[in-house]
């Protein structure tokens, strides 16, 4: 009987899988360091500012990375299999790449809306939000709001204390340690965020161009104005119309600076400045972006040396 | 707004009224003993509670008109981003009817103003914006055809399908995709699937409809493959454009594998019937697949897929007495190379693929005798994304004939494809074939232009990678 075989196969084929799964559970440390990963880097870095050497923190994007194209790569799965916490953006911003992952993981804790998957974008002020009829004619819009929101540090301690709240949750015995952490990270941060504020108060109200929306809260906490984008609709690529419309706007306005994330191509943007006499500044969105900036505090430095340097430059 | 303001006004009360009453205690404390308290600030705590009663039923209300303004209008979730906002205000501070507003104030007067602040400035609509709805999407595939082919020839021009998608989480414990197709022929469920995310033993366990996990270009979409059509070994060897998509049960698994490589095992059973390649004579006539990948990461910007795969049915359109008796079995093996960098993820890439199959066919012969037929075919693309708009790719096939091995089909394509956004693009493919012409009893020259738009309405998921 063929088919009495084909059964047999069968059952000896999925015998042996059973056998193989109770073979090579993962062993269950009970005490050992809690497993993040994040989805960018700069949770990376908050993380690992209130979790100290209690984790293990991996971001699956990295920091020159267009975080809205990741590929959901087979390799981020072993490594998402073993996270006790998942750290996202949240606001779509990963919803093309993220939920195949978090699905393919078969790691229950880190499923959405179990204990281990933590929305960041719940803790912080979000920017943006639109308002009256949402369509794509208005390009790759967010609905829920601009997910760029890591780029004010006031958002910064607002996640922090999120996850320092996280990690208290699932780790009570450390809680202390985890709220001496957030304190002195908040007082770091305070400190730094008066010597930034400081810095680029001679450019406040200053006009710029940036290449994507990537920069609203950035903006917003250090007083800058942006009057235009590179792209002529989010996730459009640029065209030529709206480079002219923008070219005339930068000349009448006087805007001699464009912020461009290190992911897209300058060749559009130097043709602009070539035009208008401005400056093309690649500044980073997030940690990682370049070598020398490993955490949270260098993304800040790094920006805004380079925007003084910019600024001084196209006075 | 106005609801906010009065919203605010009555979590003043709240609180205003929860600083009163210590107060008013203390102060009693001193005068005369609490049980006989009728003074007039009894009298003004009522009217104050009242006054919050009326508030709170005012907010209900409006609330309520609202709800009905907006179901209304059917405005997008997102298009009243502050309602949103608000509405999650009320929920920590206060129950969502009048009935149970009304307590409120001597109940829980204290966190509601820390709790309301908070939700208001940050992100709060995040949970709200969905309201349950899975994520609905639809893709219209259209397709025109020109030039010569005698062999399987396909209309000038046609929707050739409408794929509608619906994807949403279940529960804690699974999600559940469904695609239905909408083309010419008539309404098809093309995937129709629950995920178990939770199981134990780091089991994914799928049950539903589904394509088989066997080889690569059989688990993508029609609106997903990197050409407009699919390669002729699929049409040859793998039952036709569904290839092996069928009702059953998939359990998969991460494998033990040496550092830096990445193992997973699949087993399927279906049904067996799935196109030309598998029918079930009978209900034991199960089909089964089974899938082996590897996957490593050669460096940051490229990466090598393989995988074998096998699969074993009943071979379709037998017309012997006992069908049940014929069996078709396939083999399969697939690689791919991925380049990608990450600096300039969105303007370039290349990857290059392959697919091997084999496929032993019982079926009658001729003279009605038993025999079978081992066909191969395989087929090599290669992609290369030239800018942010713009990508290129050529394919070449050669495949055998499931039924009768000698007649080797051959062909190949270029293809050019324009994205105006992630949510359209424009094709244009030449096709060229050297197929056997069955009527005639020869082999034919095909030569074809064919050329696709292809749009996404709606929230489409992220395919696999």
């Amino acid at each position: 009987m063929p088919n009495a075989k084909l059964c047999t196969r069968l059952t000896t084929f999925i015998s042996a899988l059973v056998l193989l799964c109770s073979i090579c559970a993962p062993p269950a440390g009970a005490d050992s360091k809690l497993n993040i990963m994040t989805a960018t880097t700069d949770l990376a870095a908050l993380a690992q500012e209130i979790g100290g050497d209690k984790v293990n923190v991996e971001s699956v994007a990295r920091g020159y990375q267009d975080p809205h194209f990741v590929e959901a790569k087979p390799s981020f799965l072993l490594k998402l299999r073993h996270a006790d916490l998942l750290i996202v953006v949240g606001l779509e911003l990963e919803i093309g790449w993220l939920p195949p992952l978090i699905s393919q993981s078969t790691n229950p804790k880190i499923q959405v809306g179990a204990p281990g998957y933590f929305d960041a974008s719940r803790f912080a002020k979000i920017l943006e939000i639109p308002t009256g009829v949402v369509t794509r004619a208005e390009g790759d819009v967010h609905p829920l709001g601009n997910p760029h929101y890591w780029l004010d540090p006031e958002n910064g301690l607002r996640i922090a204390k999120g996850i320092q709240n996280k990690l208290s949750e699932m780790r009570p015995n450390d809680a202390a340690y985890f709220a001496q952490q957030y304190d002195a990270f908040e007082k770091r941060i305070k400190q730094a965020d008066e010597k930034w504020l400081t810095e680029m108060k001679p450019y406040a109200g200053r006009k710029v161009v940036t290449y994507h929306r990537s920069w609203p809260n950035f903006a917003e906490h250090f007083n800058l104005n942006v009057v235009g984008y590179v792209e002529p609709r989010p996730g459009i690529p640029p065209s030529p119309q709206h480079t002219v419309e923008l070219i005339g706007l930068m000349k009448r306005d006087g805007v001699k600076v464009i912020l461009v994330e290190p992911y897209f191509d300058l060749k559009t943007p130097n043709a602009i400045a070539r035009e208008t006499g401005a400056q093309v500044v690649v500044l980073m969105p997030s940690v990682g972006g370049e070598k020398e900036i490993t955490d949270y505090f260098k993304l800040f430095d790094y920006d805004i040396a380079k925007l003084q340097q910019a600024f001084d430059a196209t006075k | 707004m106005k609801r906010i303001a009065i919203l605010f006004a009555l979590v003043f009360c709240s609180a205003a009224y929860a600083q009163l009453n210590p107060g008013s205690e203390s102060k009693k404390n001193g005068s005369a003993p609490q049980s006989s308290v009728s003074t007039p600030e009894e009298a003004r705590m009522k009217a104050l509670e009242d006054r919050v009663r009326t508030l709170a039923e005012e907010v209900a209300l409006l609330r309520g008109e609202l709800k009905a303004l907006r179901d209304a209008k059917s405005l997008e979730p997102t298009s009243s981003g502050d309602i949103l906002i608000a509405s999650s205000n009320l929920e920590p501070g206060m129950a969502p009817s009048a009935a149970s507003t009304a307590p409120t104030p001597s109940a829980a007067p204290g966190p509601a103003p820390t709790q309301v602040t908070q939700t208001q400035t940050y992100g709060g609509a995040t949970s709200n914006a969905k309201l349950l709805n899975p994520d609905i999407s639809l893709i219209g595939d259209f397709i025109g055809t020109a030039g010569h082919n005698p062999v399987s020839p396909s209309r000038s021009l046609e929707l050739h399908e409408s794929e509608v998608g619906m994807q949403a989480i279940i529960d804690p414990y699974a999600r559940a995709d469904a695609f239905i197709s909408f083309g010419e022929t008539g309404v098809n469920i093309e995937e129709g699937y629950i995920t178990f995310t939770s199981l134990p033993a780091g089991l994914l366990l799928k049950v539903g409809k589904m394509r088989a996990d066997f080889g690569k270009v059989n688990t993508i979409h029609n609106h997903a493959l990197p050409f407009i059509d699919r390669p002729l070994v699929t049409n040859n060897l793998v039952g036709g454009e569904d290839g092996i998509d069928d009702a059953g049960i998939s359990l998969s698994r991460f494998l033990p594998a040496p550092k830096n490589w990445f193992l997973e095992g699949t087993a399927q059973v279906f049904r067996g019937d799935s196109d030309d390649v598998f029918a079930a004579y009978r209900r034991q006539d199960l089909s089964v697949v089974g899938h082996l990948r590897g996957y490593r990461d050669l460096s940051e910007s490229t990466n090598l897929d393989l995988g074998v795969s096998y699969s074993r049915g009943n071979s379709a359109g037998i017309t012997a007495p006992d069908p049940s008796k014929f069996y078709t079995n396939l083999y399969a093996a697939d690689a791919t190379l991925r380049w990608k960098p990450l600096r300039r993820a969105i303007y370039h890439s290349f990857l290059f693929r392959t697919e091997l199959f084999w496929s032993a066919r019982d079926q009658l012969s001729s003279l009605n005798t038993s025999e079978t037929q081992h066909a191969f075919g395989f087929y090599s693309d290669a992609e290369y994304r030239v800018n942010r708009r713009w990508t290129l790719g050529g394919r070449f096939d050669r495949s055998g004939r499931a039924t009768n091995a000698n007649l080797t089909d051959t062909g190949f394509s270029a293809i050019l494809t324009y994205w105006p956004s992630e949510f359209s693009q424009i094709r244009g493919q030449y096709r060229y074939g050297h197929l056997w012409d069955d009527p005639n009893g020869h082999f034919t020259n095909a030569n074809e232009f064919l050329f696709q738009f292809l749009f996404v309405m709606g929230a489409h998921g992220a395919h696999p990678f």
